[in-house]
């Protein structure tokens, strides 16, 4: 479903991303993790064309993201992404956030996205919620309400930007509660991450990436056992302390 | 000992209205036009193509830097007979007015563009970033994510602004048009009283504006509560 191939980005003579090469495949959770400035938020934003790439190829669905002739509004719009900050839309309600992509990319009608909107934001369990302004909500409540966003455009896949970094502790489980369930749902997913109990609940494969490489490209079981890297073994180390 | 005699101002009112009505006009009129040429030269200063910023930058910088008296003179000498001449007008047909009309529009424009410059670059990227992953197009993210949000951070910048403008409209007397300050000026030449007629002129002036800024004030504090 994802194919990254050989894929490197630089930023004049900085190297960001050095021949990453890996693929999901449908149905497929990927965790993506390593010490800040590894590249991991970079490679996943290459994903859907957020941010280009010098070299290599990424194909999603069979569609090439770095071909100049690809339209990517409309490969984004099948690809569900999660970010760090949530990014809602502070002008709007929920319900028009929920709404607003669905009626101007997809061209549903208002009331079909509405209805749309209302079911996802029941699932993430904030219906209560729907005539509020983000600004209104917690942040582990406007993540879950930006989740519901993404899969009201019915994506093949979902990508996921540290959803939890910007979160107060106490929230991050009803987050990471969400993306539990959509994993166990069959969804595709590749996500930034440093909740290694997630990645360990519902992982199929940990990518680890030091200085813009994918240094192991595992499943679950073999990289927490066994991390082959000495740097992998490093981090884990330090990180599965607390 | 110099003796006032404001009894020439009440039956100046009607015209000194409207000259009123002119001054609003023009400064609506500028408002308007300097809002949506204003946004389009921000968003060309912030485009990745190259000549279209730099059209921007120059357009910008050339009306900041010369005084707007001077513009507007150039609007009505030389730009209502350089129109003549490109349309085949006949010489005399009044363009004089809404030439120098626009000559303030455009001027105002180059402020405005800044302050709409500023407040686009006041939205965090991560919005942009956010509605392309939606699918949106640039045109799309722009027009429904980025400029609401960016208008209204702008509003209490727009309104002093707009109060600027609103001052700067009396300019427009170097055109012979009767504005409000044009018209009483008119009046006081005519009565012999030019010295009440325009300490009138800026007590109006003042009550306009100060309210306006009060209002403004009012605005930023709900809005924006410190």
């Amino acid at each position: 479903m994802i194919k990254i191939n050989n894929v490197s980005k630089h930023y004049g003579s900085f190297q960001v991303l050095t021949d990453c090469s890996t693929s999901v495949s449908k149905g497929e959770v990927i965790v993506v993790c390593g010490p800040s400035g590894s590249g991991k938020s970079t490679l996943i934003k290459c994903v859907n064309g957020l941010e280009q790439f010098q070299s290599g190829e990424i194909i999603v669905n069979g569609i090439s993201v770095g071909d100049p002739k690809t339209n990517l509004s409309k490969l984004r719009a099948g690809v569900g992404m999660v970010f760090q900050n949530f990014e809602l839309f502070p002008h709007m309600s929920i319900t028009e956030n929920l709404a607003i992509a669905q009626v101007k990319v997809l061209g549903r009608s208002k009331e079909e996205a509405m209805d749309k909107g209302l079911k996802l934001l029941d699932r993430v369990g904030l219906k209560a919620q729907a005539a509020k302004f983000p600004g209104q909500l917690s942040g582990g409540q406007q993540q879950r309400v930006a989740i519901a966003r993404a899969l009201a455009m019915d994506p093949s896949c979902m990508l996921f930007d540290e959803p939890t970094s910007a979160l107060d502790p106490e929230m991050v489980n009803e987050v990471l509660d969400v993306m539990t369930e959509l994993a166990q749902e069959g969804m595709t997913m590749m996500c930034v991450t440093h909740e290694m109990g997630f990645a360990r609940r519902v992982a199929h494969r940990v990518i680890f990436m030091d200085q813009g490489r994918i240094v192991e490209d595992d499943a679950k079981e073999a990289f927490f056992a066994n991390p082959r890297s000495e740097r992998a073994q490093q981090f884990l180390a330090k990180i599965l302390q607390h | 000992m110099y003796e006032f005699d404001w009894s020439s101002i009440p039956g100046a009112l009607p015209f000194l209205w409207d000259g009123m009505k002119i001054s609003l006009e023009i400064t609506a009129q500028a408002i308007v036009i300097g809002i949506v040429w204003g946004t389009l030269l921000a968003m060309m200063r912030l485009s990745s193509v190259k000549p279209l910023s730099w059209f921007a930058a120059g357009y910008v910088n050339l009306f900041r830097a010369v005084p707007l008296v001077m513009v507007l003179l150039w609007f009505f000498l030389i730009v209502p007979k350089f129109i003549e001449h490109l349309f085949n007008f006949p010489p005399g047909a009044d363009l004089r007015l809404s030439s120098a009309m626009m000559g303030f529009a455009l001027f105002e424009s180059a402020y405005y563009s800044e302050i709409i410059r500023a407040g686009i670059q006041s939205v965090p990227k991560g919005q942009i970033s956010a509605s392309y992953a939606l699918g949106m197009t640039y045109g799309q993210a722009m027009r429904l994510v980025v400029l609401p949000q960016a208008f209204r951070n702008m509003i209490p910048l727009l309104l002093t602004q707009a109060i600027i403008l609103f001052q700067d409209t009396s300019l427009v007397y170097v055109s012979a048009l009767a504005d409000f300050f044009g018209a009483a000026y008119k009046v006081g030449d005519r009565d012999g009283r030019l010295v009440e007629m325009l300490l009138f002129a800026g007590a109006v002036y003042f009550v306009i504006c100060f309210s306006v800024s009060r209002l403004v004030k009012h605005f930023q504090n709900k809005y924006h509560p410190a």
